[in-house]
């Protein structure tokens, strides 16, 4: 097997020292393949920002190594483009001069007018052509996370990285862009990463699904690979049995897991027998009280 | 702050010892802290050297300037008679300009060595007139008071006293009328114009009109009105950042929290008490710092102009009193005055602090 | 589609008859609702679904008395509904707990109003009994603001059961929650709801979260002029558990409906 794009060894991460120290991830061990598209289901908490974050290299572990084609990662570099949930755009910049500033960044030698043309083709890519004179002010949630996906793509990346990318938006808005992302993915089949609490989306976009348990010291829980064709269908896949098999197995994991953080209750509490009254029909309250 | 003053509260003590053996995990935080300090000392010595070279340029042009007047105007022999007196540092022919850090010292300790003997001077006076005064007082007559020159501590402490009395006359202006215009968009839109208009009159003006008003209500009455006269004008000056912080922070209540409120049809005084207010605190206590450091500032202006005792007519007399020491003097209470606004603020945030759900921005 | 089986039999709770919402804009009238007609049963649990801007979270704050009727009525035990009342218990998108108090005195500053006539042991017995039930019992006194959102939504849940309302309104709820938490708190909702048996309209646009909590599924077309577009009732014997409905065959059955309705 070819060397992995990234890998984990043995990691983990923790913030403080003695006895403030908090162990956020906890011996994490994970290979991803050239090509693959990768989903990390985690939740509130769970470590999952701060994973992502030591792939792109803004987070260094404090125990074991995070490879990067088989080179330990030292620092945040182009060739790991990252997509954040709160777009990050400069709100003074409009859409093209947004998606411009990476460019012109990556490829400071090419001519003036070959950058126009890259440039006009991501934004072309995410449909954003009509809007590529605006401001993010003016624009719609799905138009922010478009335009700052076509910034991530116009520089290249070798990997993929989004982090919660459509965690913001709406139902509609984000089945529209899942849709839109796979097919830009599948247009050049670059090394993808999703980072995200929703496990449909994760089925939908993976092939690969990789639960976060909860809380400190989180590991990574059983893998599960998604072997449904692409390009896929929404509707299609509802009656689709391995989408159903692999569906209720990831959710009946983490309905076990919920289980084993139930909290304690139950305290065989006495409620008082006493019917509300509404306000402003209370005027008796205090005779009632008297009596 | 000393060991005494924090050891009695058991609390503090209480978490300064389960910060002791942590000390080693604290490690990261420490050297961050000793790095602001260090910090925070090169620049002050970085500032006393400006400050020392700045005077020292200065002192020379100064001295430079006046033997070659004398030398134009009386000769060179008097002129070297000129050279010389200056180098012996000789007070009758001192050049006057920007004092040294050393001469601010010099002075600062003056005036609290004059300090010291003009309280000596007012407690003997006490002690002298005690008697006289405790039967005047039986005869219902004036008592006889100290007409003595104030040292420049009472007048920090007439100037403490007009600040506070102007604040407390801005807190019960702006705050209840903040309440009531924030609760109502109608009086919000007829208050606006007068807010807007009068917000960036200047204290010189405020003062002026003051004077007018206070001028022709005490008619008659002897009583001293340019304490009165200055108080009030500080609060007039000050309030304009509490009365709209206070009604912005009423009237942009979270819209879920004023839903609460209607699905459990609170009534009016609960609405304001147990929603509104808690809600506008933070705001409220913004306008207020933002008030007594805007109070504390035009106070000096204002005494100025008012004569009333305080800081403000020391720093002016010491002005008009050209002594080879007033500049240095004037240095003196430019640092105290920053030194008292700098504490003032630090207490109004502790108070925002303690009272505020929110934590404040330091 | 059936009508639910006992309708006849039960009483209706709530009433709404060609119910009408209009906006006026500069452009002219927005209608949102046009002439709408639902009936809401004693003890059901109705969830309605539709996609964002179809006028749902406009109808429930209509019901809740926050936003004004423009025609028809909205009938609450026979009597219509004007202005908002703790009687109709409202649980919001956001928790909207006062951050200046506690879990406790949040719960207690609404249960105050409904119960004039109890002593404060009672009030105070009250608020612990239903701050237990959602599973706060030991955090009664924490601030508002040092409590997780999933915690502080458990907090809105007990302040809603603890005014003892006729009806419940639930606001998507938890919508800003993670799969996890929200998984947790529908748990902690329907184990409530089992004892108390409030009448209960949820608006969500989570299929999965519809079908595992409703009685009846309410599908509503997009706006403007929003309709009922489709009512699908769900079967599953309560109490519910979440592995079983998981497991269940008509789960997907469920599913698929409202999906197809939804990308319709």
């Amino acid at each position: 097997m070819s060397t992995p794009i990234i890998e984990f060894r043995n990691v983990s991460k923790w913030y403080g020292e003695g006895d403030n120290k908090t162990e956020v991830l906890s011996n994490i061990n994970l290979k991803i393949e050239e090509g693959e598209f990768l989903a990390i289901v985690g939740f509130t908490g769970s470590g999952k920002t701060t994973l992502v974050n030591m792939m792109t290299g803004l987070v260094s572990p404090s125990e074991g190594e995070v490879l990067y084609r088989g080179e330990p990662i030292t620092g945040p570099a182009p060739e790991r483009g990252i997509i954040f949930q709160n777009y990050s755009l400069l709100p003074w910049f409009t859409v093209y001069q947004n998606v411009a500033l990476a460019v012109n960044e990556i490829y400071p030698d090419w001519p003036k007018d070959k950058r126009d043309e890259h440039i006009r083709k991501f934004i072309e890519m995410v449909n954003l052509t009509p809007a590529s004179e605006k401001r993010p002010k003016e624009l719609s949630g799905g138009m922010k996370q478009r335009t700052s996906i076509a910034r991530v793509l116009a520089t290249d990346p070798d990997l993929l990285l989004m982090d919660e990318p459509l965690g913001a938006l709406d139902a509609l808005t984000r089945g529209n862009l899942q849709e839109e992302i796979l097919k830009i993915w599948s247009a050049n089949r670059r090394t993808a990463v999703l980072i995200t609490n929703d496990v449909d989306e994760g089925i939908f976009m993976a092939d690969r699904i990789i639960p976060l348990e909860p809380g400190e010291k989180s590991g990574l829980g059983p893998e599960y690979k998604i072997e449904l064709a692409r390009p896929r269908n929404k509707k299609a896949l509802n009656t689709d049995p391995h989408f159903k098999k692999v569906r209720t197995s990831i959710l009946n994991y983490l309905v076990q897991l919920g289980e084993a953080a139930k909290l304690e209750r139950n305290q065989d509490l006495a409620l008082p027998d006493l019917e509300p009254i509404q306000p402003g029909t209370r005027s008796f309250g205090w005779l009632r009280r008297a009596s | 702050m000393s060991q005494t003053t924090t050891a009695p509260t058991p609390a503090k003590s209480a978490s300064l010892t389960r910060f002791l053996p942590s000390l080693s995990g604290m490690g990261a935080k420490l050297p961050g802290m000793a790095k602001s300090a260090g910090i925070t000392l090169a620049s002050m010595l970085l500032f006393l050297l400006v400050w020392q070279l700045s005077a020292t340029y200065l002192y020379n042009v100064e001295a430079k300037s006046r033997i070659d007047r004398v030398m134009t105007e009386q000769g060179a022999a008097e002129a070297e008679k000129m050279k010389a007196c200056i180098a012996s540092g000789d007070i009758s022919c001192k050049p006057n300009t920007l004092p040294s850090p050393s001469e601010v010292v010099k002075a600062s300790s003056l005036l609290l060595a004059d300090h010291r003997v003009i309280s000596a001077d007012k407690a003997a006076f006490k002690a002298k007139t005690a008697a006289v005064n405790a039967q005047r007082k039986a005869q219902g007559l004036d008592l006889i008071t100290y007409t003595g020159r104030p040292s420049f501590v009472d007048q920090i402490f007439t100037s403490l006293k007009t600040v506070a009395v102007g604040f407390l006359i801005a807190l019960f202006i702006a705050v209840p009328i903040g309440i009531i215009i924030g609760l109502n968009e109608n009086l919000r839109t007829a208050f606006n114009w007068f807010i807007q208009v009068f917000k960036p009159v200047s204290p010189v003006v405020w003062l002026l009109l003051v004077f007018m008003i206070v001028k022709t209500l005490t008619l008659g009455s002897d009583s001293d009105t340019s304490f009165l006269i200055s108080a009030v004008s500080v609060g007039l000056c000050s309030m304009w950042a509490t009365l709209v912080n206070t009604s912005v922070g009423v009237s942009s209540v979270n819209q879920d929290y004023l839903n609460v409120a209607k699905v459990l049809k609170l009534g009016i005084g609960k609405k304001i008490f147990k929603v509104i207010l808690p809600s506008a605190i933070p705001l409220i206590f913004t306008g207020l710092r933002i008030t007594v450091s805007v109070a504390w500032m035009v106070l000096i202006a204002i005494e100025l102009l008012a004569q009333s005792p305080g800081l403000g007519s020391f720093v002016w007399e010491e002005f008009q009193n050209g002594a080879n020491d007033s500049n240095a003097k004037i240095i003196v209470a430019m640092f105290v005055i920053g030194f008292i606004g700098f504490l003032l603020d630090r207490v109004m945030y502790y108070i925002q602090q303690s009272v505020s759900f929110e934590k404040a921005l330091a | 589609m059936s009508q639910n089986p006992n309708s006849s039999l039960r009483d209706v709770v709530l009433n709404m008859r060609d119910l009408t919402k209009i906006y006026p804009t500069p452009k002219g009238d927005y209608v949102v609702l046009e002439d709408l007609q639902l009936q809401i049963m004693k003890e059901e649990f109705v969830s309605i679904i539709g996609h964002s801007g179809c006028g749902k979270t406009t109808l429930l704050t209509m019901i809740a008395g926050l936003n004004d009727i423009s025609g028809g009525d909205i009938l609450l035990n026979e009597f219509p509904v004007s202005g908002p009342g703790p009687d109709r218990g409202v649980i919001f998108q956001s928790p909207s707990l006062l951050p200046w108090m506690t879990a406790l005195e949040n719960v207690l500053l609404g249960v105050k109003q409904v119960f004039p006539q109890a002593s404060k042991k009672e009030l105070k017995d009250i608020c612990a009994y239903y701050l237990d039930k959602v599973g706060l019992g030991n955090a009664m006194d924490k601030r508002a603001t040092d409590l997780s959102q999933g915690m502080q939504q458990r907090v809105g849940i007990a302040r809603a059961f603890a005014l003892r309302p006729k009806i419940l309104l639930l606001d998507e709820p938890f919508g800003m929650l993670d799969s996890l938490t929200k998984a947790e708190l529908q748990d902690v909702l329907l184990e409530i709801w089992d004892k108390e048996k409030i009448t209960a309209i949820q608006i969500t646009h989570d299929v999965d979260e519809a079908i595992f909590l409703a009685d009846r599924v309410i599908m509503m077309t997009s706006g403007p002029r929003a309709q009922i577009g489709d009512i699908l009732d769900i079967g599953f014997e309560r109490p519910r558990a979440r592995k079983e409905i998981l497991n269940h065959p008509d789960y997907y059955t469920y599913r698929k409906h409202l999906i197809d309705f939804l990308e319709h």
